[in-house]
């Protein structure tokens, strides 16, 4: 399978990377060469196999459904851009 | 090199132990190679003030009672462990600045034992990268040269910048991550011993995410003893990592010199590729040879999926990267670049913030995710994974207990050599080391000895899940036997 510049773009916006024209050909030519070489996979017989889910088979831990931790507005907001009275400050996304 | 920073942890630590010198001693003299060393862009921080307070506190430490594992021993930390009020930044300007307000487990692990932090080292930008070139402070330059030239070198990566450290005697022992073989790869290039220990057995709490399945942390120390010193700390299970397990940390030191006679060491025929230098094939059999000599006996087994472990991690890798750094979207930290709707201020954050190689796996990872191609590439590869571990356990089950592999397929090249072009040219790099990561298993890689060019090689052992104790003990044959290697200073 190899990708064209309307599929490159189309990832780009899922992935949320902007791209220009120049760099839409430039990551054609490059996800293509990914792609061709993880083509070989094809001719593996992986018929009946399981997907591996968990690399060391192990039950999932749990613990009580209680709060351990919060309460540290500051240390959250610490690293943010933009905040404003506890909040992280994005543009308008409801009009 | 002389004096103090000579000293492995072993050797700093009975030394420290009989008073010879103070913690605060052995910071400052790997403080000061630090700061004629800058040529290298091995640390991308250093922390000279709080390595003193931290040397003050284990010297005050061990006048006041019995000393901790690591009482006083300097640790360089890859900039990809989140570490308390010390920048953190992966090697991407998406986190410019990110200054975390937490400790990672395995570097909080480290400091409850005593450790003092050099400083934050250098690596590819999220750790994608088999060079140290993608990082956003730049390359790293290996401490080492081919003979008679003074072309610039890599040191290999992701943990380049750690590898460069301890090679370079800047610190005595590092912490890395390891996802396909960033660990292993840069200290095979740099001389040095590196170890990636089992999945689940360290910690990932506080590390940032690269491939979540894949990922591991381990250390990187100029021997064999000192990785199994730092191991045991690093290691432990932690309830904030649901996949890390809760199993007893053996005394890994202990393991160091212990008998491998009548061990049966695997010699897996899919690894002796084509193309591959005669000198790595050389070194490779006289690995087998001390081995040998010390009782144990060369198996050859067959790896058949060996070949598809490559192409299959890099789905899994970019699948998971994908999904793991949909987190830096300009808004809770690092860098935001504005735009007039929330959805451009994420598009334009992240194509600033990110560099071409992330871009680049990020996409992959979206496109083998994406709708009407999950079965055909993302399930697909995750079966080939399933196939690649049996291949192991089958070999494990009929009685091998561990195997020898070379750790790469050639030795250090150089700085812009292979960052153009194919980017696959690159991902060979790992052949031999990612299968580890993607079975799950304990990796280390051991110098093994000099190529003609005078450049260092290292030799892979692989072994059963959560037998690290094996690998140190055979590791500590090899070493024996090949001795190790120093680069010569020109920095």
């Amino acid at each position: 399978m190899s990708v064209d510049a309307k599929t490159v773009r189309r990832i780009a916006h899922l992935a949320r990377i902007a791209v220009t024209d120049d760099e839409v050909e430039h990551l054609k030519g490059e996800l293509n060469a990914i792609l061709a070489f993880v083509e070989q996979l094809s001719e593996v017989d992986v018929k009946g196999v399981e997907p591996m889910t968990s690399v060391t088979p192990m039950t999932m831990k749990k613990r009580p459904d209680v709060v351990t931790d919060g309460g540290n507005p500051d240390a959250i907001l610490k690293n943010a851009p933009a905040t404003q009275d506890n909040y992280f400050l994005v543009p308008k996304v409801v009009e | 090199m002389t004096g103090l920073t000579a000293l492995t942890i072993a050797q700093a630590r009975d030394a420290l132990a009989k008073k010879e010198f103070t913690a605060v001693e052995l910071a400052d003299a790997h403080l000061a190679a630090m700061e004629q060393a800058r040529a290298l862009n091995a640390y991308v921080l250093e922390t000279p003030e709080r390595a003193r307070a931290m040397a003050q506190a284990a010297d005050a430490h061990r006048r006041g009672a019995a000393a901790r594992p690591l009482e006083g021993i300097p640790i360089a930390v890859k900039d990809m462990f989140c570490t308390a009020d010390v920048r953190t930044s992966a090697g991407s300007r998406i986190l410019e600045p990110f200054v975390p307000t937490y400790e990672s487990t395995v570097s909080g692990n480290l400091w409850r034992d005593g450790a003092v932090l050099l400083g934050k080292t250098n690596n590819d930008e999220f750790a994608m990268g088999s060079s140290n070139e993608t990082s956003c402070f730049g390359a790293v330059t290996s401490p080492w040269r081919r003979k008679g030239a003074n072309t610039k070198l890599v040191p290999g990566g992701s943990s380049g910048g750690s590898a460069a450290a301890v090679a370079a005697f800047l610190a005595p022992g590092a912490t890395g991550t390891d996802t396909g073989g960033s660990i292993r790869q840069p200290a095979a290039f740099t001389g040095i011993v590196g170890l990636k220990p089992t999945y689940g057995r360290c910690s990932r709490w506080g590390i940032v995410a690269f491939a979540s399945s894949l990922d591991q942390a381990g250390p990187l120390t100029r021997s064999v003893r000192d990785a199994a010193i730092l191991l045991r700390s690093m290691a432990g299970h932690d309830p904030k990592d649901t996949t890390c397990v809760d199993l007893p940390v053996p005394d890994y030191e202990a393991a160091v010199g212990r008998s491998v006679k009548g061990m049966r060491i695997g010699i897996p025929k899919e690894y002796r590729v084509e193309g591959m230098p005669a000198e790595i094939e050389a070194l490779w059999q006289a690995g087998r040879k001390w081995l040998e000599a010390a009782g144990a006996t060369m198996v050859e087994v067959s790896l058949p999926h060996t070949k598809y472990a490559l192409p299959a991690y890099y789905i899994v890798a970019p699948a998971e990267a994908s999904s793991n750094l949909a987190r830096y979207d300009g808004v809770r930290y690092g860098l935001r670049v504005p735009g007039k709707d929330v959805t451009e201020l994420y598009e334009r954050t992240r194509a600033a913030g990110f560099g071409q190689e992330v871009r680049r796996r990020v996409m992959i990872g979206t496109y083998v995710l994406s709708a009407g191609y999950y079965d055909a590439y993302y399930l697909r590869a995750q079966q080939v994974r399933t196939l690649i571990k049996k291949d192991f356990e089958d070999c494990f089950n009929a009685g091998i207990d561990a195997m020898l592999t070379p750790t790469t397929p050639s030795a250090a090249f150089g700085v812009g050599e292979k960052s153009s072009g194919d980017p696959v040219e690159m991902y060979l790099n790992d052949i031999f080391t990612v299968t580890v990561n993607m079975a799950g298993l304990p990796g280390i890689s051991v110098p093994a000895g000099l190529d003609a060019q005078g450049l260092p090689l290292g030799l892979q052992l692989i072994g059963r899940p959560f037998d690290e104790e094996t690998l140190f003990a055979l590791g500590e044959v090899i070493e024996q036997a090949a001795g190790t290697v120093a680069a010569e200073r020109w920095w």
